[in-house]
């Protein structure tokens, strides 16, 4: 009776030790792709750029409100590094303190998304039938028109600022990762260890959640990553329509919308901004693009 | 199954997503916290003036009567008016319209025509420099936000430069084309008017350009991919057998059989550039539904919006079946069913 309950344990260990033996050899061909690398230490500096944005920052002031008239429209100089704006704020400071905006903006829409759309298309790869068929037409109704239409519309109808941003795209943005969803669980739900776990008795819950999710989290991550950049990217644009961040928050699209009317004279005020946001979504392209190369070796040989 | 009824059944399952894209989008315009009647009628207006505004609007009666006649008005050609110019909506959409398909199909093209070659160069050239540059381009741009970059090339090309217009479709003193299309190129072609022909591909040029940055990825990306697997297939070692030069065999064989896949991403980046059209258009005065619809977005209009997200709808759908079509030409073994 002593010896039984150890063979347990050791298989454990064996399926876990397999797994990480995988994730560890991810991590060899993640580290072996240069590109991402360069991807990974680029966010790694937009990270620490945002911690420790405040010190940073030689106005961390300007970034709530505080003007300066006197030093309005100023040029690039040592005092303002990326020169100041229309009411003299310093763009350097406005841009470092928008960093940790941006990431939490991208955060945000990319959980939230994830979220509505694993849910969603889970349940209906899942279930099938006519549950399937309804949610899929649900999918398909937000598939039907391109994503920024539908996130200025409900932008619009929420009301300008950046939580209803943020709203408004996870809204239109889920129906990719229910899609990706479903054709995973759909595919996964036939495999031997499904049917083995119904046969042992499991719940659809326990299933779903501890046999199918858990093998489907590769390309889930993958889309995840890839999308965040472009996450950012949509609030920025919404921000720039004017129907994101309000001032004086230092978003980088409101900062470029700001900034159009001086351009190119003062050229200044809407490029640094421009070039924090390409930074960004040029960082988590070239992470994602690497970690499909991991997850996923049949899309790069 | 015979593909003439395959297309009828494509074009009957659009209509219930059609319609509940419909309803989507009237949520949407119902949900609003603010007062768009009260912001149309002005500061001034007193109430009997707002309700007025209201029952001639029809927003007096339940949301379900509201609904039934905004769809009534659809099928009749009646897409409501904005609340603003009091002009209706089909009319401004119509007149519009043209304008974003032609810059849309403008940045579809480039983005066609650079990134199926960088594609197929990145396969032929697997993991060597050349696919490693393609890639790394491909990202490069498209991390750029388009609005910002438009702005760029606007002032480069146009300000330093002076190589290309900076805004619109045409100078002010040059009088459109009749139109046939509405689509400048095409119908200064009908007319035979080869300058206004040229100086309209000058206009879209630039605008164009920007847009296709955000297709480029995806393009060179699939067709990469698929050119990749199309490589290694059995007939393409049979071709190389039997001697048959590797030019050939790529663009001949191997392109054909990879090409199947891009046409579905180039047909879903269609629908993207369509929505990035409208940043696009903000900065060049492009004057299409982008500008239209930021307009209509800002000052809570949501006739126009509606309008739009239906008008965007039909266009995507159509282009999606066009798609399908296009797709049984290339692979003669699909089979439609």
């Amino acid at each position: 009776m002593a010896e039984l309950p150890s063979i347990q344990p050791e298989k454990r260990k064996s399926a876990r030790s397999a797994r990480w033996e995988n994730f560890a050899r991810g991590i060899y061909r993640f580290r072996s792709n240069t590109l991402s690398m360069i991807g990974l230490t680029m966010l790694i500096f937009i990270l620490l750029v945002a911690v420790f944005a405040p010190i940073i920052a030689p106005y961390p002031e300007d970034a709530s409100g505080k003007t300066r008239v006197i030093a309005r429209l100023q040029p690039p100089s040592a005092e303002f590094a990326f020169g100041t704006d229309k009411i003299g704020r310093d763009i350097f400071s406005r841009v470092v303190m928008g960093t940790g905006l941006a990431l939490q903006v991208g955060t945000v829409i990319i959980l939230l998304a994830t979220t509505i759309g694993v849910t969603i298309g889970a349940i209906s790869g899942y279930a099938g039938g006519w549950l399937d068929d309804f949610l899929m037409r649900i999918t398909d109704i937000f598939l039907t028109v391109p994503a920024l239409v539908l996130a200025i519309a409900i932008s619009a109808a929420l009301g300008k600022g950046i939580i209803n941003a943020m709203i408004g795209i996870s809204l239109v943005w889920w129906p990719g990762f229910a899609r990706l969803t479903r054709s995973l669980v759909l595919s996964l739900r036939e495999e031997p260890f499904v049917e083995a776990a119904y046969g042992i008795g499991a719940g659809h819950m326990r299933i779903i959640f501890r046999h199918i999710l858990p093998n489907a989290v590769s390309p889930i991550i993958i889309k995840m990553t890839t999308d965040f950049g472009f996450a950012v990217l949509t609030a920025a644009a919404l921000g720039f329509i004017g129907l994101g961040a309000q001032p004086p928050t230092p978003e980088w699209g409101a900062m470029i919308n700001d900034g159009r009317r001086f351009f190119p004279d003062e050229w200044w005020i809407a490029t640094f901004p421009g070039i924090a946001i390409w930074l960004m979504v040029f960082s988590w392209n070239l992470i994602g693009d690497g970690l499909r190369d991991v997850l996923d070796p049949r899309s790069r040989r | 199954m015979n593909i003439r009824f395959y297309i009828l059944r494509r074009i009957v399952l659009v209509i219930p997503t059609l319609l509940g894209l419909s309803i989507l989008t009237f949520s949407i315009a119902r949900i609003v916290p603010g007062d768009p009647v009260g912001l149309a009628a002005g500061p001034q207006a007193t109430e009997e003036i707002k309700a007025a505004l209201r029952r001639e609007l029809g927003l007096d009666q339940p949301l379900p009567i509201q609904y039934v006649n905004y769809m009534t008005g659809l099928f009749r050609g009646d897409w409501g008016e904005s609340l603003y110019t009091r002009r209706s909506v089909i009319g401004d959409l119509r007149t519009f319209w043209p304008a974003t398909l032609e810059l849309t199909t403008a940045a579809v093209a480039i983005a066609t025509i650079l990134g199926v070659p960088a594609g197929v160069i990145s396969a032929m050239y697997r993991n060597r420099l050349p696919d490693h540059v393609a890639r790394v381009l491909s990202l490069f741009f498209v991390s750029f936000p388009s609005f910002w970059l438009a702005m760029i090339f606007q002032t480069w090309f146009g300000l330093e430069l002076g190589w290309f217009p900076i805004s619109k479709r045409l100078p002010v003193l040059v009088a459109p084309p009749a139109a046939t299309t509405g689509l400048f190129l095409v119908d200064s072609l009908i007319q035979l008017d080869l300058q206004t022909f040229l100086v309209s591909l000058r206009h879209l040029f630039i605008p164009a350009l920007v847009l296709s940055f955000g297709a480029f990825a995806s393009i060179t990306r699939i067709t990469r991919a698929s050119m990749v697997e199309a490589l290694e297939k059995d007939f393409v070692r049979m071709e190389r057998a039997i001697g048959i030069p590797y030019r050939i065999i790529i663009f001949k064989y191997v392109l054909r059989n990879a090409l199947i896949a891009t046409i579905t991403v180039i047909s879903l980046n269609f629908g993207w550039l369509m929505a990035g059209a409208i940043l696009i258009e903000t900065i060049f005065d492009w004057p299409g539904l982008g500008l239209y619809a930021v307009k209509a977005s800002l000052s809570l209009d949501f006739q126009p919006i509606m309008g739009i997200a239906i008008l965007y709808g039909i266009v995507f759908s159509i282009v999606n079946i066009l798609t399908d079509i296009v797709y049984g030409i290339l692979d003669p073994r699909i089979r439609y069913g």
